[in-house]
């Protein structure tokens, strides 16, 4: 093995030479208006979605087509310079920020959907291609791409690959893991390899699967091949009110249990309701502890029996209040809420921090009860909303980023619900990624010999870590420290 | 503890160790080798929740075993496992990758695999992914077991998602030749119907319908086609989920294509049977390994020789030299010493 002991730093300062015979190789391969060096130019790179964390880049490479991208990371790789690809920068987990003294490469000009095969029902795109896009440009064949991060108007394909990105719908629908056929990848040294392919598997291992998620640490997404899925004819939806979250927790898995698999189904607490209600007015009960809001898609008669069929299991589990969406209007104001969550509550609070933990739901009302706890403790406010389904819990902890010990305590707030979701046998990210939000958490749900395979798995990609370094996984030094601090708070 | 003793299995193997379950699936991949590690005494359901969608299961219980703990509660693997013999494990199941008639529709193996518990060639035990359906911390080494054929380590215990079993069911049959079929059953598959196996096969198109009632009566009466009674169905698509269709019978050698759907007949000689929308595509031949390969490569797709024939020339289609590479230091990352680098995949 060529690996660096993982002890060793991810990346080290470069010197003065090396970083101005990089700029001017990098001035060669790019056209000028592709090369981003000055502090107002690389500014706008500084962080992603997850604007906590912040770091000006040494350079920002904005390249228009394969070789360039290629000649790039040749660069960077014979310098020993790090680089941190970027999509959208929408990324809640800080995938895309920038490292010290590494190159963000954008792969933002990527824009092409190079072809829609509606015999197949497969879209060839390049990274840079919105996820919406992809639907928009399906639609006309009657098809559309499923995933659907709350991104989706800005999050591009690319993003969506390195972050397995979900969506509202992918308990029925699967993740990006289950609609993406085929990538074309780029690796730091420059080789370009076909990763799956259009048949339905490839000889070899699965690393089609295995490099889905992959937070940008293996290699640089040059083009997918993405599955299309025929548009339901119609959906409707019920919206369900709760007098606790326990009742209504209970009515998931009785959903689930009635052999119904809906195309989404969504929970809100009290405080994420009245914070959306507010800002939206899409009709919720604020007198509700829980509401449910259970989709269903499909042919006009199938949706009208299993609608019949939420409704009674939802009346026997003890619904206070239940409403089914009598048109497409309303079924869209119903789903507006929930998909302005996040928007509503960053009205009624300075900033917000994101949690993504998943957790088998029959440890819902142990998991809120706890965070409700912790938030008396810790003195923040938070509501949360929740893919019920598939148990991925999205906590909003309410702060002040200005004010440094609250920000203190909004990220000690935020490590202790990770830590409890992988208590319940959950874990730290559902769909948002590791990043750098989440690394030192990795030390909570993974061993040290797990680890150690992880950077293992990494090398076989990237042997000199270059490819952004520091991001999620830890070094085994920092979970030796991470469980110091842990079991020094009495855990 | 069974546990205990692979570990001293592998901490003992002077040479490459096969892992094997039941032995059902012998005949697949590249030809035997290595001591066998027979995992038959690690066995039984660990837990099962169907409301959460997961059962987790160690790797010797039986498949039949978990199939009838699933069907007690209306659930299945929606990835139908083949059956290819009594002795079948879960292990060898995730191991294998392979998937039934449902693929197409439902996804395989290893969509539906959400974590494992392995041992690595060290002997370390190794938890990845869990028991949830959405987990992006780490990355994803479960899924990569999914048709690994034990060649990175040894499945201790895996978590599968599982669903309902559809409400209805409805298999029809059309008189079709094979171009046509193939271009039917893309187009069909473009339309928002709840079809869930199609199988191609001596000028006959047979589909089935899965889902809700309303859904697929509705989609039968608009389809049209000869109807198929409940058992004849049933023994149809087991038929062919297992391999006892009089189709797999006999020694002609048995080859998988697995090709873009919509691939127009292929100029090979031998009887086919199409499955998985076009996507998959059995071939009865005694052409050339060299021109079935070329012919699936041009395609888009690949082609394994799957029983029968002569294996010397390797089971599978060769990777690009690139992508072999890569394969390599991925097996290794995970085994360096090669303990079960049996070199079946």
């Amino acid at each position: 093995m060529t690996a660096r002991d993982p002890h060793d730093h991810p990346a080290h300062p470069i010197d003065e030479d090396t970083r101005s015979k990089l700029l001017a190789e990098l001035a060669e391969i790019l056209p000028a208006e592709s090369l981003r060096v000055d502090f107002e130019d690389t500014k706008p790179y500084e962080c992603d979605g997850l604007t906590a964390y912040r770091q000006l880049p040494l350079a920002v490479a904005l390249p228009d087509d394969e070789a360039q991208v290629v000649a790039v990371l040749e660069a960077c790789h014979r310098h020993r310079v790090p680089v941190v690809a970027r999509g959208a920068g929408t990324g809640l987990s800080g995938g895309a920020t920038p490292v010290v003294d590494g190159v963000v490469l954008s792969l933002a000009k990527f824009m092409r959907i190079l072809g829609i095969d509606a015999a197949s029902r497969t879209a060839r795109v390049q990274p840079g291609v919105r996820n919406l896009a992809i639907s928009e440009a399906a639609a006309p064949y009657g098809l559309y791409y499923a995933p659907d991060p709350s991104s989706q108007i800005a999050c591009t394909i690319g993003g969506n690959v390195a972050e397995n990105s979900g969506g509202v719908h992918c308990l029925k629908y699967g993740l990006t893991v289950h609609n993406v056929l085929r990538l074309r990848v780029a690796t730091i040294d420059g080789e370009v390899l076909e990763i799956g392919s259009e048949a339905p598997d490839s000889p070899g291992y699965d690393l089609l699967a295995f490099m889905i998620g992959f937070e940008g640490m293996l290699g640089v997404v040059l083009e997918a091949t993405v599955k299309l899925t025929p548009k339901p004819q119609t959906a409707q939806v019920v919206m369900a009110s709760f007098g606790d979250v326990v009742k209504a927790g209970d009515a998931v898995a009785a959903i689930i249990g009635a052999g119904i698999i809906p195309a989404g189904l969504e929970m809100m607490d009290k405080p994420a309701t009245a914070a959306v209600e507010d800002f939206v007015h899409a009709g919720y009960d604020l007198d509700a502890a829980a509401i449910l809001l259970a989709e269903s898609d499909g042919t006009p008669a199938e949706v009208a029996e299993e609608i019949a069929a939420m409704r009674a299991v939802l009346e026997q589990a003890g619904a206070s209040r239940l409403a089914v969406s009598r048109d497409e209007a309303e079924r869209l104001r119903f789903w507006a809420g929930r998909k302005a969550a996040f928007p509503a509550v960053g009205r009624i609070t300075p900033d917000y921090m994101c949690m993504d933990g998943t957790i088998p739901r029959r440890f819902l009302s142990r998991v809120l009860t706890r965070i409700d706890e912790l938030s008396r403790e810790y003195g923040l406010r938070c509501a949360n909303v929740f893919h019920a389904g598939d148990g991925n819990l999205h906590p909003l902890i309410m702060f002040d980023a200005s004010d440094p010990e609250q920000m203190r305590r909004a990220i000690g707030f935020g490590g202790r619900i990770l830590e409890l979701s992988v208590e319940v046998g959950g874990t730290i990210t559902g769909e948002h990624g590791v990043g750098i939000e989440k690394v030192r958490q990795m030390c909570a749900q993974f061993s040290a010999d797990e680890i150690m395979a992880f950077h293992a798995l990494k090398a076989a990609f990237d042997p000199l870590r270059l490819l952004n370094p520091g991001k999620a996984v830890p070094m085994p030094r920092h979970c030796s420290e991470y469980r110091l601090t842990a079991s020094a708070r009495g855990k | 503890m069974s546990t205990s003793r692979f570990i001293e299995q592998i901490h003992a193997a002077s040479g490459p160790l096969r892992i094997r379950g039941g032995g059902s699936k012998d005949f697949y991949g590249n030809a035997l080798a290595g001591e066998v590690l027979d995992t038959r005494s690690h066995a039984g359901i660990v837990s099962y929740e169907p409301t959460e969608l997961v059962i987790t299961a160690r790797c010797g219980t039986p498949l039949a075993e978990i199939e009838a703990a699933l069907a007690e509660k209306n659930q299945m693997l929606a990835f139908e496992p083949p059956r290819f013999g009594d002795g079948a494990t879960i292990g060898g199941v995730v191991a294998a990758g392979l998937s039934g008639p449902r693929r197409a529709a439902a996804g395989a193996v290893r969509d539906y695999v959400l974590g494992v518990h392995l041992l690595d060639g060290a002997g370390h035990l190794l938890r990845f992914g869990g028991q949830v359906m959405k987990n992006v911390a780490g990355y994803d080494v479960s899924r990569l077991m999914a048709g690994s054929l034990g060649t990175l380590g040894l499945i201790l215990d895996v978590s599968l998602k599982v669903l309902p079993k559809p409400a209805a069911e409805a298999t029809l049959r059309f008189a079709m030749p094979q171009g046509q079929a193939i271009a039917t059953i893309n187009a069909w598959g473009g339309r928002p119907l709840p079809l869930s196996a199609t199988a191609w096969q001596d000028d006959a198109l047979t589909l089935r319908l899965s889902g809700a009632r309303a859904a697929v009566s509705e989609a039968a009466a608009a389809l049209g086609g000869e109807r198929l009674g409940d058992d004849a169905a049933a023994d149809f698509w087991n038929g062919l989920r297992d391999h006892r269709a009089a189709f797999f019978a006999g020694d002609a050698p048995l080859w998988r294509l697995a090709l873009p759907t919509a691939t127009p007949p292929l100029d090979l000689p031998g009887a086919t049977l199409i499955e998985w929308g076009g996507g998959q595509r059995w071939l009865r031949t005694a052409a050339s390994a060299a021109d079935i390969r070329a012919a699936a490569a041009a395609a888009g797709g690949h082609a394994a020789l799957f029983r029968g024939g002569d294996k010397s020339g390797g089971a599978f289609q060769p990777l690009p030299p690139a992508l072999a590479a890569l394969n390599q230091r991925v097996r290794r990352a995970l085994d360096p010493e090669g303990v079960f680098d049996s070199g079946r995949r």
